[in-house]
């Protein structure tokens, strides 16, 4: 059968005048010409694409199929009279019928017929499965990186299994990390896992495992842009690799040298850090939210059996899936905007994020150029129905006549699936002759991107003193190292935020500079840093919050342990009511959590109005043995601009941040 | 002449009618949502809210009991009961198929030996007596001040609650609700209904140091009702404790000083402020608690201005003696006695309840037995 299909195409170099084409198919779509016609000028270019050699004298092949894909594209994009005739049916079928059809019926193969290997179509459904799955556990993941605490546990706090594992394997941050700090920092080498996976497979991780390609994924097939379907010729149009997927590459290359200059900035763009910062800080927030004030606005009704309705139906959400409280995170509104807009931007190319930008994706991409399993192409088989095409996730080429981009693919396994004539194979050691391993690089621009690299810093670093601070405020977790190294290590993940009890880290915008964009500040107004806790250290992938222990961060005086501090408190007494208002309070003074307290209060009798005297006690902090939790802060009654407040001095990760002369070691970084 | 074209009779009626309508119906919207605004509506008045929770209980040989053991002789649990034994029994306090809500201090996240919060075991003690009187459903619940779920296990309550079989239940923003308590300075406040959603509600606190109103443990547990930012109450401390404690009337109180905290309370951090004094106090009273459990850390009654305007407000009594009280001993040597707790009677109460309390810190052993 196949014998009678078109002769062989040379797959490669000049490509010779094509033979004519096989007569069952010429003959087959016979309402295709005029149609062919009209999509004429796109039909040029059909088989471009980057890797693409020029398809000189074929003319007869490409427009047979733009006739095909045309067929597909047209038969929807069709005038309403020329369908009717062809469309024209005894009944609207039920509804049933048409939920049959369209998920049980067996669907027609085109072309020749030629189902796909049994274990590829077992492999596609393995390979949706296993996203799922993936998907599923870094939800999971990521709503259980907070502590809910339970009957079973102890006095010891700490996540119960690594949370951010995702995270730890991922390549890039290991790399970034390598490169700024010379050190992989304990759990990242899990990454080595991914990398040897990759070595083995290609980019598995992008197409089966890795959950933010997964949402645009999920999103390319929800979203299409309408007017090209998910079949027509646009999408083919889109699925064609671009020479804008080498952005991401280039991407890599300025973050890379931007690490090995000092700065770990390239977490921004890191897929798995933009999941769980604009998840976990913007969506499930927004969930809660919506959740709440719903049943709010029902149970708000006084009917008793709707209030105990949603009484018992918090119950659980809370018990499972909510949080007790309504988290806010600054920034949440930008870091939401662009995930939204990344998700879009899959209306109009599939997998946009993924195939233009992933600097994950590209570091990957690099590594399958030696990976041992792959495509094999039999480029004469090859009818140029595109249906691989259709249905490709990385934009890498599959179909035939051009060589297969083992750097784009996602490893989906859709275009073997689709094929219809037996031209794509997977399997191991294929033959490298039509495939294309590395990606193709400009030369010129890689060396700018390299140069843009060492140049940001320098620039980002000279407007601004980085070890003065760039603002008073810029309490940074308890274990954070010192700002330098910080920067180094920072990715941005947000897990810190994420597993904060108090809601006390946020997103900093300009607090920390350009440079410090989305790294955590702790806001003691809206939460205090909980004294006990060491969480945000726990879930830190990177080492920038380092693991601490209790007894560290608390210190121990016995065993000569010096505590922590991540700044020091300050009286505004013009606004404090025991100092200017002769009124009682020290709300600070009972939330003051180290023994003896930093708080210490001075008992007198101040004159009120009218000659009343009235006995206060004011506050003082001792600082050295202030914390700068900021709890005095967070429940100071001074609603508006708090009587009390930290600011990062004499914070122990660093030298110079520093208000006393150290002849204590509670001071030392 | 042009004819015009007049509306029927019937369609002048059908289309005043339906004008007329129209202005009805938002006649009675305007009715019905009427808000005639201004300052004053906000204004507390009326009657004070109560929450009353002492049901019917039944007489009993005593209203305030208080055990106590020499160093190393009585767990907490065999303090409570002998505590509740001497009250006569839990079941005079809760009937079969009661929802009872126990609530201790879970209000800060130290562990059990800082007696910052309440003794675990005493807790479970409780749940365990509650459940065998026959009760239904035992929530044992706070609003803690520092993040709940740490609060709560790291307390070790959590655990032992849960083991005693009871229903461990964590604050959460949907269980307050802005209620009107018409106190003197307390009104509109979010209320945690867990609390006062119940049949019985039994007062579980520790007796601790606090360095604003100078004694913490029954009236100022009442705290842990309220949500919303607390910190404004400090500046009245002493009414905020009298109105709270007004709006809860317990079942029962029964006071922890097992260990008490004499020195940085209410928090406390550090083992050296605490001192071990194996007391349980179980009163029906809980000013008469107060009363007598301040002079555990060396404070006295007439310093807590709350005590006396718990006590004008008819709350209960500063005067324990009034409430037959009872004293239960465990010593060393095995030995256990139940007896009146005599005073002599030139001696003031709050004299008498100094000097027990001063014996229990000075010396090892029990006097007044």
């Amino acid at each position: 059968m196949s014998a009678s299909l078109p002769r062989p195409i040379p797959w490669l170099g000049s490509i010779g005048p094509v033979n004519p084409l096989d007569e069952t198919i010429t003959d087959a779509p016979s309402a295709a010409p005029p149609r062919a016609k009209s999509a004429g000028p796109k039909r040029g270019d059909d088989r471009g694409g980057v890797a693409s050699p020029a398809p000189a004298g074929r003319t007869k092949a490409p427009a047979l199929a733009a006739a095909m894909v045309a067929d597909g594209a047209a038969e929807s994009a069709a005038s309403a009279p020329a369908k009717t005739p062809t469309n024209s049916k005894p009944a609207a079928p039920s509804f049933l019928q048409r939920m049959k059809t369209k998920f049980f019926a067996k669907k027609k193969i085109p072309g020749s017929g030629i189902p796909p290997r049994k274990i590829i179509a077992w492999l596609r459904n393995g390979r949706r499965l296993s996203q799922a799955g993936f998907f599923a556990l870094f939800m999971f993941l990521l709503v259980r990186t907070e502590f809910r605490g339970g009957f079973s546990g102890g006095a010891t706090i700490r996540m119960p299994y690594p949370v951010e594992g995702f995270l730890l394997a991922d390549p890039f941050v290991s790399l970034m990390t390598l490169l700024s700090t010379h050190t992989v920092y304990r759990s990242l080498w899990w990454s080595v896992g991914l990398v040897a996976l990759t070595l083995l497979f290609g980019r598995v991780f992008c197409g089966w495992i890795c959950p933010f390609g997964t949402l645009h994924h999920f999103f390319a097939w929800l979203v299409p842009n309408p007017k090209g379907a998910t079949t027509g010729g646009r999408r083919v149009e889109a699925n064609k690799t671009r020479p804008y997927q080498n952005i991401k590459y280039y991407l890599l290359l300025v973050f890379l040298v931007m690490a090995a200059c000092g700065s770990a900035i390239g977490g921004l763009f890191d897929p798995i850090c933009i999941a769980v910062r604009s998840i976990g800080l913007g969506v499930l927030p927004f969930f809660n939210y919506v959740t709440g004030r719903g049943l709010d606005t029902v149970s708000s009704g006084n009917l008793r059996i709707l209030q105990q309705a949603t009484d018992s139906t918090r119950d659980v959400l809370v018990a499972t899936v909510l949080q007790p409280r309504q988290y806010f995170f600054h920034q949440t509104w930008v870091i939401g905007a662009l995930l939204f807009v990344v998700i879009l931007a899959n209306r109009w190319i599939p997998r946009f994020w993924c195939r233009a930008l992933c600097p994950l994706g590209a570091t990957l991409g690099v590594i399958a150029k030696h990976a041992v399993f792959g495509m094999e192409k039999d480029h004469s088989k090859c009818t140029d129905c595109n249906l691989c095409i259709v249905h490709c996730q990385g934009a890498d080429s599959p179909q035939g006549g051009v060589k297969w981009r083992q750097d784009e693919c996602h490893m989906c396994m859709n275009c073997e699936v689709s094929c219809p004539e037996d031209v794509i194979k997977f399997r191991f050691m294929p033959n490298r002759q039509s495939a294309r391993t590395a990606p193709q690089l400009d030369r010129r621009k890689t060396l700018v991107s390299a140069l843009a690299g060492v140049c940001a810093l320098p620039v980002l670093r000279t407007s601004d003193t980085l070890d003065a601070n760039y603002y008073d405020r810029l309490i940074r977790p308890p274990g954070s190292v010192a700002e330098r190294d910080f920067l180094e290590r920072c990715i941005r993940c947000a897990e810190c935020m994420k597993v904060c009890p108090n809601n006390a880290l946020h997103p900093t915008f300009l607090e920390a500079g350009i440079e410090g964009l989305w790294t955590p500040i702790l806001i003691p107004r809206i939460g205090y840093c909980e004294p006990t806790c060491v969480l945000c250290g726990q879930v830190c992938p990177t080492g920038a919050i380092q693991k601490i222990t209790e007894e560290q961060k608390l210190g121990n005086r016995q065993r000569n342990v010096p505590h922590i501090s991540i700044g020091t408190a300050f009286y505004d007494q013009g606004r404090c009511l025991p100092w200017s208002m002769a009124t009682p309070c020290i709300v600070c003074e009972e939330f003051c959590p180290t023994s003896p307290k930093a708080i210490w209060v001075e008992e007198l009798d101040v004159p009120g109005r009218e000659g009343r005297t009235v006995h206060v006690q004011r506050p003082h902090v001792d600082p050295k043995l202030c914390i700068g939790c900021g709890a005095c802060e967070k429940v100071c009654p001074v609603q508006d601009r708090p009587a009390v407040y930290v600011t990062s001095v004499g914070e122990s990760r660093s030298r110079t941040n520093v208000i006393l002369l150290e002849t204590e070691n509670y001071n030392r970084s | 002449m042009a004819e015009r074209n007049r509306p029927t009779r019937r369609e002048l009626l059908t289309r005043s009618g339906s004008a007329l309508a129209v202005l009805g119906a938002s006649a009675l919207v305007a009715r019905r949502f009427y808000d005639q605004g201004g300052w004053q509506s906000r204004a507390s008045n009326g009657r004070r809210e109560v929450r009353d929770f002492r049901g019917q209980v039944g007489p009993g040989p005593s209203d305030f009991a208080v055990a106590h053991a020499e160093p190393e002789t009585g767990s907490p649990t065999q303090l409570v009961q002998r505590a509740m034994a001497a009250l006569g029994g839990m079941q005079r306090f809760i009937s079969r198929g009661d929802r009872v809500v126990i609530k201790p201090n879970i209000g800060w996240d130290r562990t059990a030996i800082q007696a910052a919060n309440t003794n675990p075991e005493l807790v479970a003690a409780v749940v365990t007596m509650v459940k065998e009187a026959g009760a239904s459903d035992v929530i044992v619940t706070d609003a803690s001040c520092n993040d709940p779920a740490r609060c709560f296990q790291r307390s070790g309550i959590w655990t032992r609650a849960h083991r005693a079989g009871a229903r461990v239940v964590l604050p959460a923003d949907h269980r307050f609700r802005t209620m009107r308590l018409r106190g003197e300075i307390l009104d509109e406040w979010p209320v945690y209904r867990t609390l006062v959603e119940a049949d019985k509600v039994i007062n579980l606190p520790v007796a601790k140091h606090h360095n604003l109103a100078k004694y913490t443990a029954a009236m100022k547990n009442w705290y842990g009702v309220l949500g919303g930012r607390r910190n404004r109450l400090h500046q009245s401390i002493d009414v905020s404790v009298a109105d709270l404690a007004t709006f809860m009337r317990p079942t029962l109180t029964i006071v922890d000083a097992v260990r008490v905290l004499l020195r940085n309370g209410p928090q406390g951090g550090n083992v050296d402020d605490t001192r071990r004094m194996d007391t349980v106090i179980a009163t029906t009273d809980q000013v008469a608690a107060d009363a007598f459990g301040c002079t555990l850390i060396g404070q006295r009654p007439e310093n807590l201005p709350y005590l006396r305007m718990a006590q004008e407000r008819g709350i209960g009594t500063a005067d324990w003696r009034t409430l037959r009280p009872r004293e239960h001993a465990m010593y060393r040597d095995g030995r256990e006695a139940t007896h009146d707790l005599a005073i002599p009677a030139h001696m003031a109460p709050a004299d008498a309840a100094f000097m027990l309390a001063q014996s229990l810190l000075d010396a090892p052993q029990v006097v007044l037995a």
